[in-house]
């Protein structure tokens, strides 16, 4: 597809979208549909055929994710950013009626409130606005732009120049520079090349890129079709996890239609650059999520992980240079490429720029998908987007960063939001999942939980991952029932330095970490779980 | 025409495994292909057997013995036959500091299966998944499919029996 083709595409889109008197968008996201809106969908397009809108008068349709969860089925009503909580099939015939008067006061959510103000929207800029499964959608919301300008008008190394000013760090929680790593890449002698996206969404707690590839797939393609072009690649793979059916629905979908319009595959955009996109499953192994048992698992083998260097991007894919991203670094591309690195560079902190996108759940009120300048203090995101705790109860932690990252106590709530003060914290930036946890929570038990995690999800390859976990689970189980002694809170703390610095890959190095941030910040509760006869004697 | 040219039959005529066959086709029937075989293998059979993986890895030319091991390692392939109905129950953080330890004692208690395990009559497996991303609805639990949102001991039973599986 062409540059004018797409302007023409967008043209006719945002023409049609201006003629219609109103637009009802239901959240087809996987929380949403769990709770039935697809029939929700139903009701209110027969609703509308009966109070007398016509297709072109009043369009309902499937949008992606609306964020907040927690309260869902949602639905928005356009014009006017009208949101409603909760709809119900039921409640169909009273949102069409309410269209050209005041909105149905009892159904209605803020959509000024915390939650929604308070965010930047980058990476979500589509979510919720968009029908998913429509190319034409994207396009009329300047999709493919970015890689029409860069297939016509720029230079890979431009490319790449661009996305280094954004200062873009990888959002799969290392936070490495991704100008960097495509640089590098893009030097690396070899070919092919190959671009693959990290859709193995693994940490518990985390669904950001599940939003995102539910919401706005293309967004991710168009990313990994400009990396590819600056690195010099022409085949790429999408990793997700099998546990993401609708998010495999859509992007099947989005491949389809994209590669039907020449916007991926043989000439891509009318230029002579190829980029095929193929997708391949996880099943269900955690360790996947690092960057060489991924590799390892594309090439159909058991993902096991291997040392670095050489990293993928020298030896990758089958021995040759690989890019390797995750979801939301791709998403951040189309719109750095759109805007200008020095844009993106202005938002967020001195070393963490852009913006970042976090899951939130455990006890919280507003429970769902959120975006925020880097920087944002963990109090903001939890007490005034979260807000706060439900049922009376107190605050007592917040844990990122799943299995690899910490528990942060109250007195640490008000530290900005960034990669180096996160993993100062003794915690890290991770994927992006936040789970606030309530008084009723024992730190204790939080620890074993992820250690019972890190255990079943070691794959065995090198020791002491695979027997340090055990031991380190052991050990947290005598605590958890009160027959532990001194000796095995030493031995813990033993053991949690010995996993963490001679581990082969990012699973058992940071799994010691839930367990080392209770013990810095919780220890007390240790303490007291130690067997009675111990306490006053050798303690 | 020497053995390593002929076509490898399926170990059956049922129709489910040209499922199979055509995946493991398109993608050129290479090694790399393993893991998407083991997805249409368990797709269309349930789970993976013996006939199975051995039919995978004569097509796709690689020793059984790294089929198995690819098999074993993943925890999303069962090896074991399962119920005729499935309930996944999330261990995810959420659902974690949710209750979901006390959904499954419930499980165990009412229905005498403990994660990874049929019921004798064969009409129910119970298995646990790490995290199906909809920590908004926690606990969540999914059953034949379907995801229910919220789930107590109570509910659940409710669901259960709305998919015919009744307590006793």
């Amino acid at each position: 597809m062409l540059a004018e083709e797409l302007k023409t595409i967008a043209g006719q889109e945002r023409d049609m979208q201006a003629a219609r008197t109103a637009s009802i968008n239901v959240c087809a996201a996987a929380s949403c549909q769990a709770l039935q809106s697809e029939e929700l969908k139903k009701a209110l397009a027969q609703a509308a055929v009966a109070q007398g809108y016509g297709p072109q008068a009043c369009l309902v349709r499937q949008v992606g994710c609306l964020g907040l969860c927690g309260v869902g089925p949602l639905v928005s009503v356009e014009p006017g950013g009208i949101l409603y909580q909760h709809v119900q099939p039921s409640d169909a015939e009273e949102i069409v009626a309410a269209l050209e008067g005041p909105p149905v006061k009892r159904l209605r959510l803020d959509a000024e409130m915390p939650f929604f103000a308070r965010q930047e929207r980058i990476v979500l800029e589509n979510s919720g606005q968009i029908d998913p499964d429509r190319l034409e959608d994207y396009i009329a919301r300047d999709g493919y732009l970015a890689l029409n300008t860069v297939l016509h008008e720029m230079h890979p190394a431009e490319v790449i120049a661009e996305v280094a000013q954004a200062g873009l760090r990888g959002r799969g929680g290392a936070g490495y520079p991704t100008g960097l790593k495509w640089e590098t890449v893009a030097k690396a002698a070899g070919s092919p090349k190959f671009v693959v996206c990290n859709a193995d969404e693994g940490d518990p707690g985390a669904f950001m890129d599940r939003s995102v590839l539910e919401s706005d797939p293309h967004r991710v393609l168009e990313g990994m079709a400009i990396a590819a072009y600056a690195v010099g690649a022409s085949e790429g793979y999408m990793y997700v996890r099998a546990e993401y059916p609708l998010a495999i629905a859509r992007l099947k979908t989005a491949l389809r239609l994209a590669e039907r319009n020449g916007l991926l595959g043989g000439g891509i955009c009318g230029s002579h650059f190829n980029f095929r996109i193929s997708l391949r499953l996880g099943a269900g192994a955690y360790v996947c999520g690092e960057e060489t048992a991924l590799l390892a698992s594309i090439e159909g083998l058991r993902g096991t992980p291997h040392p670095r260097p050489p990293y993928p991007a020298q030896s990758g894919l089958w021995g040759h240079p690989t890019l390797i991203n995750n979801v939301e670094t791709f998403a951040n591309i189309a719109p750095i490429v759109r805007r200008g690195g020095a844009w993106f560079s202005g938002i967020g902190t001195e070393r963490s720029k852009g913006t970042k996108v976090f899951a939130l759940a455990g006890s919280i009120r507003n429970s769902g998908v959120i975006e925020v300048p880097m920087g944002m203090t963990l109090r903001d995101i939890v007490f005034a987007i979260g807000g706060g705790i439900p049922d009376g109860r107190r605050f007592k932690a917040v844990q990122t960063g799943g299995p690899s990252g910490g528990c942060i106590p109250e007195e640490f709530l008000d530290t900005p939001v960034d990669y180096e003060r996160l993993t100062s914290l003794g915690s890290i930036m991770g994927s992006g999942g936040i789970v606030v946890m309530d008084e009723s929570s024992s730190m204790v038990d939080v620890a074993r939980y992820f250690m019972e995690f890190c255990m079943t999800e070691s794959c065995g390859k090198c020791i002491p991952c695979r027997a340090g976990t055990v031991q380190m689970y052991e050990l947290l189980g005598r605590f958890s029932e009160r027959r532990a002694r001194p000796a095995d809170l030493r031995m813990l703390e033993t053991l949690c330095d010995l996993v963490r610095n001679t581990s082969l890959c990012g699973l058992g190095q940071s799994a010691p970490n839930p367990v080392l941030s209770t013990l810095r910040y919780f220890r007390p509760e240790y303490e007291a779980a130690l067997a009675a006869e111990t306490l006053g004697g050798a303690a | 025409m020497p053995a390593y040219l002929q076509k490898i039959q399926p170990p059956s005529d049922d129709k489910r495994w040209s499922i199979v066959a055509a995946t493991m086709k398109t993608l050129g029937n290479r090694p790399s292909a393993l893991i998407e075989a083991l997805h249409a293998l368990q797709q269309s059979f349930g789970y993976l057997d013996k006939p199975g993986l051995t039919f995978v890895a004569a097509v796709l030319r690689i020793p059984l013995s790294q089929v198995y091991g690819a098999a074993t390692f993943y925890h999303y392939f069962t090896l074991k036959p399962q119920g005729e109905h499935s309930c996944v129950v999330c261990t995810g953080t959420a659902c974690y500091i949710k209750g979901a330890n006390a959904l499954l004692q419930s499980l165990e208690t009412h229905e005498g299966v403990k994660p990874g395990q049929t019921t004798p009559d064969g009409r129910l497996s119970v298995s646990t998944a790490r995290c199906f991303g909809t920590c908004g609805l926690a606990l969540v639990a999914v059953m034949d499919g379907q995801m229910a949102s919220y789930v107590t001991p109570e509910t659940l039973q409710q669901h259960l029996e709305g998919i015919g599986i009744h307590v006793g």
